[in-house]
């Protein structure tokens, strides 16, 4: 049995008279891949943003790296890396700066602050446009430099919500070899948001089905025929 | 991991240097916009100043009236540009640049006061542009060493309470246009409710008591007593000095309260 990285219990958001997260219960391992797949409105995106501490929930718990995300946020801030949905990146300052400023918001030691952004910079192959405009990147570039960013600190866990979505089928091949490559070396933790069955069942040890607030299913592969018929209807 | 422990306090004060450094790593390319900014206190001067200074329906004692409000105009255009400063937060949380730094480990009053005080040292252009205009104009300044920096220190610190004010808008109204039209809405009563360009002795008793509470009076204040030569302080640099440190701390306080709200 690997260890729990990740402990959702009974976890509910609701807006208004609206319920876009309802009771989810899931638990993921050190160092699995896992997908939560679903439709528009499925509520992914609430998820990720409660499991970050950016959104309080309405009831149930977490625990993300053992820190509750209700009582211990700081803890789990310095345990996780996220790529929101939308650009995460500044567009008005190179790569290089926008790596430089997450190490030193996340307190790398001084002396490993340029080794560091360079070995992210080479893993991610944008050690040739580091000193560009983040502006002037393309797509894959900025999805490739966030995950840069967002690994900068070695997180336990990394939130990843629609990494692929808009880019090109080499561009997201791209960021997957690199995301693997992220596990094996640094055994990160990645829990991801997407659209595609097949992105999930190319790249996830397991997945979730979401829908309406609900985890519709759950399995290792879609192969699974429930899973397929959920993703089916849903 | 390889965070290693850090005083909360030490902590605080560098992260909001480094929010700071970056913000205004983004200003290069900006020239275009330092232009722009110069053009309001140039028509405040040159054209309502030299009309008003002609006219001498404004009784500003010894002070010739053009000396009288430069100080009041410098003090307008720093309101003016930092009242505007929390669009880009909001540019930022459309993006999910916001969401990003939120999702972090630095603390929320870092966020707030390191972008605030980046309003700060913007606005350090306004006081060129207005000392240039006023040395065109012939306005007797100060030149004392220790009173320009406390021009400096003044500007620097009301643009960073003004700046702040600004993120705290942006955190409740989070849309371009509302942001617009509330900051549109404010300017102008903090403007006309100060001792920017009349002295508050002049003013009716209602307007009077609404410009002590006003921190742009005190602004003005401690700005026209450093910035020229033989203007006595209305309420004494102290307390010029506490209003304005105090309200800014109140605001990141706020601030910090509010920030998160960016994320939802
Ligand atoms: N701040 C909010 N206020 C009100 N309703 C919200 C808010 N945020 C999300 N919702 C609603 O909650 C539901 C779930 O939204 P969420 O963004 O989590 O979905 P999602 O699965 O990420 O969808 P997508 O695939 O489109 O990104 C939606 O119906 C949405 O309208
Ligand atoms: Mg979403």
């Amino acid at each position: 049995m690997s260890d729990i990285v990740l402990e959702i219990k009974n976890l509910t958001r609701r807006f208004g008279a609206f319920t876009a997260v309802d009771a989810l219960t899931l638990s993921v391992n050190a160092g699995e891949v896992f997908g939560l797949l679903g439709s528009n409105g499925a509520g992914k995106t609430t998820t990720i943003k409660m499991l970050t501490t950016l959104l309080p929930p309405s009831a149930g718990e977490a625990r993300v790296a053992g820190f509750s995300i209700t009582t211990q946020a700081v803890g789990v801030r310095r345990a996780i890396g996220y790529v929101p949905q939308a650009v995460s990146v500044d567009g008005s300052l190179t790569g290089y700066e926008n790596l430089l400023i997450f190490a030193k918001l996340y307190d790398l030691p001084h002396r490993e602050q340029q080794a560091r952004i360079a070995e992210a910079l080479e893993f991610m192959n944008l050690t040739a446009d580091a000193k560009r405009l983040v502006a002037e990147y393309s797509g894959g570039m900025v999805r490739r430099l966030e995950i840069a960013q967002s690994t900068l600190h070695r997180p336990k866990v990394l939130f990843l919500d629609e990494p692929t979505v808009g880019l090109d089928p080499i561009a997201r091949d791209a960021v997957w070899k690199h995301l693997i490559n992220m596990r094996a070396n640094y055994g990160t933790t990645l829990f991801f948001t997407t659209h595609y069955l097949e992105e999930a069942e190319s790249h996830c040890d397991r997945m979730a089905i979401m829908h309406l607030g609900k985890v519709a299913a759950l399995g290792t592969s879609a192969k699974n025929s429930r899973l397929r018929l959920a993703a089916a209807t849903h | 991991m390889t965070a290693t422990f850090i005083h909360p306090l030490t902590g605080f004060i560098e992260k909001t240097f480094v929010i700071t450094e970056f913000e205004l790593r983004k200003l290069r390319h900006d020239f275009t916009e330092l232009i722009t900014r110069a053009l309001q206190p140039a028509l405040w001067l040159l054209i309502f100043g030299q009309v008003f200074a002609r006219s001498g329906a404004m009784h500003t004692g010894n002070i010739p009236y053009l000396d009288f409000i430069a100080p009041g105009i410098l003090a307008q255009s720093v309101l003016f540009v930092a009242i505007f400063y929390g669009i880009n937060v909001i540019w930022e949380r459309d993006l999910g640049i916001v969401q990003k730094f939120l999702a972090s480990p630095t603390p929320r009053a870092a966020l707030v006061l390191g972008k605030g005080l980046s309003a700060g040292i913007r606005s350090l252009s306004q006081m060129v542009i207005v000392y240039g205009l006023s040395l065109l104009l012939g306005v007797k300044l100060n030149w004392n060493p220790l009173a320009l920096l406390n021009v400096l220190v003044i500007v620097i610190l009301a643009a960073t309470l003004f700046g702040t004010f600004s993120l705290i808008i942006a955190c409740i109204v989070k849309t371009r246009e509302r942001f617009m039209g509330v900051g549109q809405v404010l300017t102008m009563p903090l403007f006309f409710a100060s001792n920017a360009i009349y002295p508050t002795t002049i003013m009716p008793g209602w307007l009077k008591t609404i410009s002590h509470l006003n921190p742009l009076t005190y602004v003005v204040d401690a700005l026209r007593t450093s910035m020229l030569a033989g203007s006595p302080s209305t309420f004494g640099p102290s307390l010029d000095y506490a209003v304005i440190l105090l309200t800014t701390t109140i605001l990141v306080f706020i601030g910090a309260r509010l920030y998160p709200r960016l994320a939802s």
